[in-house]
């Protein structure tokens, strides 16, 4: 069950690297990052744990490899966080918040409405927490002058 | 023809945005060519819609303003211009040849063409449908609809270059083809095959763009791509609520 997730979570990351144009080579780099991030929310929302602490751990291991690979690569940050956050956004939930309030049940929906509201900021929450830790990081390495020009 | 360092600027600026760049990003690399062309100071206001730089240097100050309609996403080419700036910086190109380069990159066409970029919506659908605890029973049908929908994304775009629109025509289609489906009995979940089948529209990138530029401190292009994001989610929504109410 979870190699089956793992399996379709590392395609779909890959695939989403093709529909945004990424090169060849980064191809298979963007699927790790999106299946150690899914495998994180996956393996934490099947213990019982509530799907918005485990949206940010998610985002927080996406966005970290996707650092890793950035400073090892020499490419942008952007090519694998995008592809790797893709997972984790709520589509599921705020296309169950949508069916209820088509059928009228408006207070069902306003519920898994803020739910996606409240998932999609712990995604962008994960993605600035270990931004801020790199930052924290090169400030220890680095002597100060260099980086006058804080680069996210 | 002599080059200037503003159209060099300006032009790996205009690639980066039109490509779906984060503002941050776009700001630095323009204010980073200029430096590294030995502009004493340079000043950047990017948004999502245009570019106003200004380089002070001997001459009399220089301001342009450039104006950016389309914007898509291909992180190909950001890869790329990211590469040329980084090049310019270790002062191994010249004006000339940076600029040659940056033309080159902007005439460049998509490494993919439509038909695999369809077939990895169509995959990436499929998958969607199993990570969301679907069956395999209904893969087939989130790989057509999911297709589809791309195919239908990509032409409508060039019918009418309204994105909203091509989005809610999109998931129109989506839905009704997973309706098809399970009505005449080849899937079982009608909402588990829209919800994998209309993951290729999601806006992610724009999303993840706008966290980022609000945090960086671009207040205006972080709210506008927001709005962007909540309008393409929206259009989806509607798109696949008029197939919903009529079932």
């Amino acid at each position: 069950m979870v190699v089956e997730q793992l399996i379709t979570s590392f395609i779909a990351s890959a695939a989403f690297g093709i529909i945004f144009n990424t090169k060849k080579a980064s191809l298979i780099k963007c699927g790790i990052v999106g299946m150690a991030g899914w495998f994180v929310y996956f393996t934490m929302t099947s213990n019982g744990i509530d799907p918005v602490p485990a949206s940010l751990a998610g985002s927080f291991v996406v966005a970290l490899i996707s650092q890793f690979f950035a400073r090892r690569y020499k490419t942008p940050i952007i090519i694998f966080n995008v592809a790797g956050i893709i997972p984790l956004v709520p589509g599921g939930l705020a296309y169950d918040a949508m069916r209820n309030f088509v059928e009228s049940n408006y207070t069902i929906g306003l519920g898994l409405a803020a739910k996606a509201g409240l998932i999609s900021g712990a995604i962008a929450l994960g993605l600035v927490f270990s931004e801020v830790i790199n930052q924290l990081i090169r400030k220890a390495k680095l002597p100060p002058k260099v980086y006058s020009k804080s680069r996210l | 023809m002599k080059t200037d360092v503003m159209e060099v600027c300006l032009l790996a600026g205009k690639i980066m945005l039109q490509s779906g760049a984060e503002t941050y990003r776009v700001e630095d690399t323009m204010m980073r060519i200029a430096s590294s062309f030995g502009a004493k100071e340079s000043h950047s206001y990017v948004t999502p819609t245009g570019i106003m730089f200004s380089i002070e240097c001997e001459q009399p100050t220089k301001t342009k303003l450039i104006r950016i309609t389309d914007r898509t996403t291909d992180l190909h080419k950001i890869t790329l211009v990211n590469s040329v700036s980084r090049q310019i910086s270790n002062k191994e190109l010249t004006l000339q040849e940076a600029y040659q380069s940056l033309k080159n990159i902007e005439s460049s066409t998509p490494s993919y063409p439509i038909i695999i970029q369809v077939l990895a919506a169509a995959i990436a659908s499929g998958c969607f449908l199993i990570m969301f605890k679907g069956t395999w029973d209904d893969f087939f049908p989130a790989f057509v609809a999911g297709g589809t929908g791309l195919i239908t994304f990509i032409y409508a775009q060039r019918i009418v270059p309204i994105k909203f629109f091509s989005e809610f025509v999109a998931s129109l289609i989506i839905a009704i083809l997973s309706w098809i489906f399970v009505y005449t009995g080849w899937g079982y979940e009608l909402d588990k095959i829209i919800i994998g089948s209309v993951m290729p529209l999601v806006p992610g990138l724009v999303l993840t763009n706008a966290v980022r530029d609000l945090m960086a401190g671009h207040l205006v292009s972080g709210l506008s791509k927001g709005a962007e994001a909540l309008l393409t989610a929206f259009a989806i929504g509607s798109g696949v609520a008029v197939v919903l109410t009529f079932i």
